[in-house]
């Protein structure tokens, strides 16, 4: 799904800022998402790989 | 009607197509994180292969080159490896290299001239620079055995001269004023920046690339910041230059935003993943490993060229096998030798709190 069938109708540099805007948004929500999963579960799973053999 | 919400919901992506994105962000993502680069060069071609026009996939690869750089900046701003004023000072040379690179494309087009003399400079850069740095890990090697030493960053890290390379430290003996303070308390002159900045941003502006594998060693070889800080800052200059490209394929409406969502949602994974890997993985390996894949993609994009030049398909799709294949395997050692270096890392304080 391109930006011109998402944001049809919107003039082409308030839809690139849109876009922009848009994976900006998801990239930080990704970032402090992945952020709080690794620091639930990161220091077992860093420990439990010290553990394997 | 369930297939055509979960479509929906996916952004125009099938499942399959959207996981298939979802792993191949990933591995781009363990590259993004740990080497500072490796975002356009493998995604644009890999979307020109599955069928996507070529402004749909310069586009989306741009947009996810700017998300990814986005979350990877975020990674290494944690641990103090950025130097956000060098990289403002290098984007002015960045934007008016890419302007002048994109006119020297337009003047060989109009000789005829343009894929062959872009095919054989990406090829002949990519090996030079490959060359330089398995170079480089191979005499660091042999200098201090491969001590395992690592490039965690704690904010102050590349003060110390061992990280700066030789040729580095001389370029910055020539004190050619107005110079600047980096971050890391070096000095380096406006012109080696701006210079910089503008080569880099020609290469990009010529080739059509992000510029990544580029921008960081030329920060590491020819400006002098720690391998941490030229990967940190490379980082932001890909942030800044993916935002100027998403910008311009954004007006146009080209990019796809279910393959960048798909790509970022694996790629944020693997860069938390790769920029954590430099913490623990020896300096060294990063370099031969970053070598290794250049030298590698050099000759996958040369076999590309060879396939449309004889017109031999069977070829095109051993370049790309080469191309993928090698990122893919290099990824895999990057993880393997990742957890191999956390496990002896973390298992003598393990050990010793046993023995208590």
């Amino acid at each position: 799904m391109t930006g011109a069938e998402l944001l049809a109708g919107a003039l082409p540099s308030i839809r690139a800022l849109m876009v922009i805007g848009i994976v900006l948004l998801e990239a930080v929500t990704l970032y402090v998402g992945y952020g709080a999963i690794e620091g639930a579960v990161g220091p077992t799973v860093l420990d439990r790989l010290a553990d394997t053999r | 009607m369930i297939e055509a919400a979960v479509t929906t919901v996916l952004l125009g992506l099938g499942p399959e197509v959207f996981g298939l994105f979802v792993a191949f962000g990933f591995m781009i993502g363990v590259f993004f994180g740990f080497f500072g680069m490796g975002g356009s060069f493998l995604v644009t071609p890999a979307l020109l292969i599955l069928g996507h026009p070529a402004p749909v996939a310069i586009g989306s690869s741009m947009a996810f080159v700017f998300g990814t750089a986005a979350i990877a900046t975020m990674k290494h701003h944690d641990a103090g490896q950025v130097d956000y004023k060098l990289g403002a000072l290098m984007f002015v040379g960045i934007a008016l290299g890419i302007e002048l690179g994109s006119r020297l494309v337009f003047g060989l087009e109009v000789l005829g001239i343009a894929n062959v003399v872009i095919g054989v400079a990406y090829v002949l850069l990519l090996a030079a620079i490959g060359a330089l740095f398995t170079r480089s890990a191979l005499d660091d090697d042999g200098d201090d055995g491969g001590t395992g030493t690592n490039t965690e960053g704690d904010g102050d890290d590349g003060s110390g001269d061992d990280e700066v390379p030789a040729i580095a430290r001389r370029i910055q003996s020539y004190e050619i004023p107005p110079m600047m303070t980096l971050a890391d308390g070096s000095r380096a002159s406006l012109w080696t920046i701006s210079g910089v900045g503008g080569g880099v941003g020609l290469v990009s502006g010529f080739l059509g690339v992000g510029g990544g594998f580029v921008r960081m060693p030329a920060i590491y070889y020819v400006i002098g910041t720690s391998l941490a800080a030229a990967v940190g800052t490379s980082l932001f200059g890909g942030l800044m230059s993916g935002a100027v490209g998403a910008f311009t394929y954004g007006r146009a409406g080209v990019i796809d935003l279910g393959i960048v969502t798909a790509l970022l949602v694996g790629s944020a994974l693997g860069a938390r993943i790769g920029s954590s890997a430099t913490a623990y993985v020896d300096e060294d390996d990063v370099t031969i490993y970053f070598g290794l894949m250049l030298l590698v993609a050099s000759a996958a994009v040369g076999i590309g060229e060879l396939a449309s030049w004889l017109a031999m398909p069977v070829l095109d799709r051993l370049s790309f096998v080469l191309l993928i294949g090698s990122a893919l395997l290099v990824c895999l050692a990057i993880l393997y030798h990742g957890a191999l270096a956390v496990r002896r890392t973390r298992r003598a304080p393990n050990l010793a709190r046993g023995r208590e």
